[in-house]
């Protein structure tokens, strides 16, 4: 009798049904009796003092309930909180207020917000609301920013949020040791906007009965916004209900607790009336957080022969306007611990300046921080190997650590859990044909074609996290994961997760999981997440959590769900729990099939409760909180061939090749789909994306017809496949899988790309790869040669 | 001013303000909440519905504009229980992850394979770029409407025999 293996097989999704049929429930779908509808009033410029503000005219107009200004919040509504305090950095964190109150700091800071019984009323009044602003100096630039010519916040001098120093081994002394040489390389990690497809939107509902507060809201953490709610909206904790409904992607833009949740739920409270705020994609450009934008100062220490002993950064992190909620945390602990990368570097040396300028706040954003620090060691990579002649393949052989060397404490202080990075490198290189795809470039050299290879033998930290370190980088709270496990009368099963996916999968996932360890049926497992009504606690989906975290919690409850059963069965038939064994479904008798009960007559009995075990609870369930001992490390090498026209600039994508070690896959129909997905990104940082602000601070790619968003004509297949090396963290062995495209992509791509471009002598160009910059570094080399 | 259109079959007539564009008359006049809207520019495609069997940007669309006209919405893909092949070839390869360009991405999709019932994947990716997904990194969504493109292609040769 075959056993159907679950765990691991290609099952189409649950999600899809509700989203192919357009009946699932976003946000904005949400209409309740006498809603009204919020607009905010907006910062046309980047910095300016609030002279006046007249809503006269817009109190005045047809539908509209109130206009309010920071002025009617006093005291009301509380400033927008950080919750990650990197200590011993200095860190400032000058007060956010929910609507701008002396000083607007950036274009789309909110100086007002309009209710109105319509959508379109609210629009037109909005437009009614006159502001009068002293315009100042804005500044953009960083290095303008540590001059202190201009402060976007006065008690911030410099506008220096903070000064981060990691250091492992002893860089200065190992750049001193004979036969040891340095490279240097500045490298722009460009600004990217994340553009999650569904804007952000909230609905809140205040029952003035009941004193409660619902606030539906496109978050990724509803109780961590919960929390912040209660403590700026001023709500008791216990009398909020926070749903995420069907959330359209986040990316990371969607973890912040943002000024408008706070606002509008305070505004259903004070009107008496449930109120909506539905963002425009313009105003998603300008509020919604950005990520990456850092300017790092890279020294590699080498030795002639490839090994690399050294990596010194100095990185400038831009943080926008003001301190989003996870934002010192990104271009700190979730970079600079990553400098090692997949290699054995064994001094590290980073000093980390966040830097406040007038643009909109940076927070996470796919990768978050990991993808810059991956940027900076592959870079290197191909950097060193350049200088030395030698292949870059080689170069990073010479300095993996190997497989046998794990666990492997890097010179940043992680330990690495498990890996096997040559056999993934090895994988990628039979994939592409590297010996045959070096001879086709020479061949097509030879043509006046430039081809191009880049390799990106990537490592990150996912699986966020173990609470007592997290606890120890500041973040204000801990990461580990709650679930439940709740087996009904007739044995179907409800399970609750504190994650709360959105596009990700898991009510797939985690019910794969439960129907092979509890061996129901898949179709009878159900998976709710996303309402701290329903859902004890959870810390939310990010940092390639859900699945390594809070599925561990789930596999967790479902083991202690199983266990009860096992002492009910082992009672009732008068056995040893020992003497029982559990196969698809059902308890037996060792040796004597034929005694036995399914886990479903195990879970009816549970509820009659007529012959339980002395001493036990009736009813079928079990909740897990699992806290994780050490973080997850998945890996893998992706390449990437291009060729360049040197005629136009212009980079095409030949062929990507993915081979990703993510630990035991659940549903590789699922990571595939994780993986195309990041690449994509990953690929368009490299090549298109690039958030542009002028010298006042306007964003110049404020719109999705400006920002270079990828489209589907822009690449080709790509090739997937994986290694498998379980994690020892967790008992699934499973890793994260969600942020490994855009960690491992964008430098295989700019790799890729100067490989090309060897034959010009351009050893480095910064991204975005644009064709312009691309054509104008091949003219100037040619203009230098000639 | 009234506006008449038939919306998956059925024949409405309301009134609207002339500026109402025709994805805010779905959404909100006839609570249509499947056709999304995820840009301002119309860049993104979400919002795609097809107005007399094609493919439109229905915020590009007055609601005065579609007078007399029949639209098709995600709501109306599927007949009863039985998904379009479109639909069913999302599901089937994994086209979609958050779900929110989904309905805009399928409609335009059952455009093209009216247009074209045996595309390439160069016709598909080229079709598909008026319409934005950030999850997926479109292979799957190219793998489902090839998916679709075989599974209509034969209905029809069954259907003609």
């Amino acid at each position: 009798m075959a056993v159907t293996q679950i765990f691991g097989a290609r099952v189409r999704r649950r999600e899809d049904p509700r989203l192919i049929t357009g009946r699932a429930t976003y946000t904005d779908d949400l209409v309740l009796p006498d809603l009204c509808y919020a607009v905010f009033v907006r910062s046309p410029h980047a910095h300016a003092r609030i002279r006046r503000i007249d809503t006269t005219r817009a109190k005045a107009a047809t539908g509209v309930i109130d206009v309010f200004t920071a002025v009617d919040l006093d005291g009301k509504v509380g400033t927008i909180p950080t919750a990650w305090l990197i200590p011993n950095a200095d860190l400032k964190t000058p007060p956010h207020p929910p609507l701008a109150k002396e000083k607007v700091r950036h274009v789309g800071d909110a100086v007002a917000v309009v209710v109105a019984c319509s959508r379109d009323e609210a629009y037109d009044a909005a437009a009614l609301v006159e502001v009068e602003y002293d315009v100042l100096p804005a500044v953009v630039d960083m290095e303008q920013a540590l001059r202190g010519d201009v402060l976007v916040h006065d008690g911030v001098p410099q506008n220096r949020a903070f000064l981060w120093t990691l250091a492992g081994g002893d860089y200065e002394s190992a750049v001193k040791e004979p036969g040891v040489r340095t490279l240097r390389q500045r490298l722009i990690n460009q600004r990217l906007i994340p553009t999650a497809m569904e804007p952000r939107a909230v609905v809140a509902q205040y029952n003035t009965g009941s004193g409660e507060l619902v606030v539906w809201s496109t978050t990724q953490n509803p109780h961590i916004l919960r929390l912040l709610l209660s403590a700026t909206a001023g709500i008791p904790e216990h009398r909020i209900r926070v749903v995420a409904p069907e959330v359209g992607g986040g990316f990371g833009s969607k973890i912040a607790h943002y000024p408008e949740e706070a606002v509008v739920a305070h505004l259903a409270q004070r009107l008496g009336r449930p109120v909506k705020w539905t963002e425009t994609r313009r105003e998603n450009y300008q509020v919604t957080t950005h990520g990456r934008d850092h300017v790092t100062d890279l020294e590699v220490a080498f030795r002639d022969d490839g090994t690399v002993v050294g990596l010194r950064v100095r990185t400038l992190a831009n943080l926008g306007a003001y301190l989003s909620t996870a934002a010192p945390g990104v271009p700190t602990y979730l970079y600079g611990l990553m400098l090692s990368g997949a290699y054995k570097i064994p001094h590290i040396s980073c000093e980390v300046v966040g830097v406040f300028t007038n643009t909109t706040p940076v927070d996470a954003y796919r990768g978050a921080g990991r993808p810059e620090a991956c940027y900076a060691v592959e870079r290197a990579m191909d950097l060193v190997a350049q200088e030395l002649g030698l292949d870059p393949v080689e170069v990073r052989r010479k300095n993996l650590i190997r497989k046998e060397e794990f666990p492997y404490t890097v010179a940043t202080g992680l330990t690495y859990d498990s890996g096997d990075y040559e056999r993934a490198l090895d994988r990628a290189l039979q994939m592409l044909n590297y010996a045959q795809f070096r001879a086709d470039q020479a061949q097509a050299r030879r043509q006046g074609r430039y081809l191009g290879v880049g390799f990106s033998t990537y490592v990150e930290v996912c699986g966020l996290g173990p609470s007592k370190v997290v606890g120890s980088t500041g973040f204000q709270g801990g990461l580990w994961e709650s679930a439940l496990v709740r087996m009904h009368p007739t044995g179907k099963v409800t399970v609750l997760t504190g994650t709360s996916p959105h596009g990700q999968g898991e009510e797939t996932t985690f019910a794969q999981l439960v129907a092979q360890e509890l061996g129901v049926p898949l179709e009878d497992v159900e998976v709710l997440h996303g309402d701290t009504d329903a859902v004890q606690w959870g810390w939310g989906t990010y940092g390639s959590r859900t699945t390594p975290v809070g599925g561990t919690a789930v596999y967790l409850a479902a083991q202690r769900v199983k266990e009860k059963a096992k002492r009910i069965v082992a009672h009732q038939l008068e056995v040893s729990p020992d003497d029982l064994v559990f196969e698809a479904g059902r308890f037996h008798v060792r040796g004597a099939p034929d005694r036995g009960m399914t886990i479903q007559e195990v879970a009816l009995q549970a509820y009659l409760a007529w012959n339980l075990p002395e001493g036990m609870e009736p009813g079928l369930e079990a909740a897990a909180n699992w806290d994780p001992s050490n973080f997850v490390f998945p890996f893998g090498t992706h390449a990437c061939v291009v060729e360049v026209d040197p005629d136009t600039g212009q980079v095409k994508v030949l062929r990507y090749i993915a081979v990703d070690d993510c630990g035991r896959v659940i549903n590789p129909l699922i990571v595939d789909g994780q993986v195309h997905g990041g690449v994509v990104q990953g690929i368009a940082q490299a090549l298109w994306e690039g958030a542009v602000y002028d010298a006042n601070g306007n964003l110049l790619t404020g719109s999705l017809s400006d920002y270079a968003f990828p489209k589907a004509g822009w690449f080709p297949t790509f090739q997937t496949d994986r290694t498998e090396t379980p994690t020892p963290t967790n008992p699934m062995g499973v890793k994260g899988v969600g942020e490994t495209g855009t960690i491992a992509a964008t430098p295989a791509v700019v790799n890729a790309v100067m490989d090309a471009l060897a034959p010009f002598g351009i050893r480095h160009l910064d991204m975005p790869l644009w064709p312009e910059k691309v054509w104008r570094a091949i003219q100037q080399a040619k203009g230098g040669g000639a | 001013m009234n506006v008449t259109v038939t919306v998956n079959g059925i024949r409405y007539t309301r009134d609207v303000e002339p500026r109402t564009l025709l994805v805010y008359f779905l959404r909100e006049h006839l609570g249509l909440t499947g056709t999304h809207v995820g840009c301002d520019t119309s860049s993104c495609g979400a919002c795609t519905v097809l107005l007399d069997g094609k493919a439109v940007k229905s915020c590009t669309v007055l609601a005065v504009q579609a007078e007399g006209a029949r639209i098709t919405t995600v709501e109306g893909l599927a007949q009863g229980d039985q998904l379009h092949p479109i639909q069913q070839a999302f599901w089937d390869e994994h086209g979609l992850q958050c779900g929110f360009c989904t309905p805009g991405m399928m409609l335009t999709a059952v455009d093209l394979l009216q247009r074209n019932p045996d595309p390439t994947e160069e016709e598909i990716r080229h079709a598909l770029e008026g319409n934005l997904c950030r999850c997926t990194g479109y292979q799957h969504i190219v793998n489902a409407v090839r998916s679709a493109s075989r599974m209509m292609r034969e209905a029809v040769g069954a259907g003609g025999r």
